[in-house]
């Protein structure tokens, strides 16, 4: 086993433990911090694979700028434990086998696609060589994501605020 | 150096949980989270693609997949701070006018 595989299958064990027990947990800020486990053990599954600015991005912006605001929100809401219902045991008998019966397809026709695809030889992949391809090539779509920020920070603003202030 | 599959696996994996807590949880919040989850998934597989064809496109989505699941998730948490404040529940079975 190389380090590589050792490295990976510890990073994958930490991601699938903390969605596993983000399913598990019962109150909405234990599921938000194992919700960080999952990215954070993400963020290194990219470093694994040469995808540096991806890495940094994801724990700049998913660990910490949009975890932040949903633990923010659940502090704010005072969201509390979640109770049980006869749904939430319906969905246990038809929602586990609906995402075991997913799970098995997917990894089917994965085992079936990738065992014939070629393995090219990958090449380390550098920042800089990503931002010329996003400043030349994707510029437009980068500089329509400003505006799609803009407009989402309008929204949030206008949906959030109290209607007796107006 | 890792076989691509086992990425693939790993996303697929990551995914389907995503689902089965989208279809588990009660609460707003966390199938918001798993929604997060699943585009996580999602991404994993666009940067295993990415290297496995030597292609930076992958990586370039990824950004740009990010960027979309932050305003989502701005537009989105003030939506379930509305529906909060003007039901007091968090729980979704509770969110049922249609309903009746």
């Amino acid at each position: 086993m190389t380090p590589q595989i050792a490295v990976f299958l510890v990073l994958a064990a930490m991601a699938v433990a903390g969605a596993v027990n983000l399913i598990l947990q019962r109150h909405p800020i234990h599921s938000a911090l194992s919700l960080i486990v999952v990215m954070v053990a993400l963020a290194g599954l990219y470093l694994l694979q040469g995808a540096e600015f991806i890495a940094a991005v994801q724990i700049i912006v998913y660990g910490g700028a949009i975890m932040v605001l949903f633990v923010f929100v659940i502090m704010l809401l005072n969201a509390g434990e979640e109770e049980r219902t006869n749904l939430s045991r319906m969905a246990r008998y038809v929602g586990v086998p609906l995402g075991v019966v997913f799970l098995l397809e997917v990894a089917y026709w994965i085992g079936r696609a990738t065992s014939h695809m070629a393995q090219s030889s990958p090449q380390a992949v550098s920042t800089r060589e990503l931002s010329t391809l996003l400043f030349r090539e994707y510029v437009f779509p980068f500089e329509l994501t400003s505006f799609l920020i803009l407009i989402a920070i309008l929204g949030a603003l206008v949906l959030a605020r109290r209607e007796d202030s107006d | 150096m890792v076989p691509t599959s086992y990425y693939l696996v790993l996303s697929a994996v990551l995914f389907g949980l995503g689902v089965v807590a989208f279809v588990f949880k009660r609460n707003i919040i966390t199938i918001f989270m798993s929604i997060e989850l699943m585009l996580n998934a999602v991404n994993l597989a666009f940067v295993a693609f990415s290297r496995a064809l030597g292609q930076l496109q992958g990586q370039v989505f990824v950004f740009f997949v990010i960027v979309v699941a932050a305003a989502e998730a701005a537009v989105g948490l003030a939506i379930i701070i509305v529906i909060a404040r003007n039901r007091g529940t968090l729980d979704v079975e509770r969110v049922d006018s249609l309903k009746h």
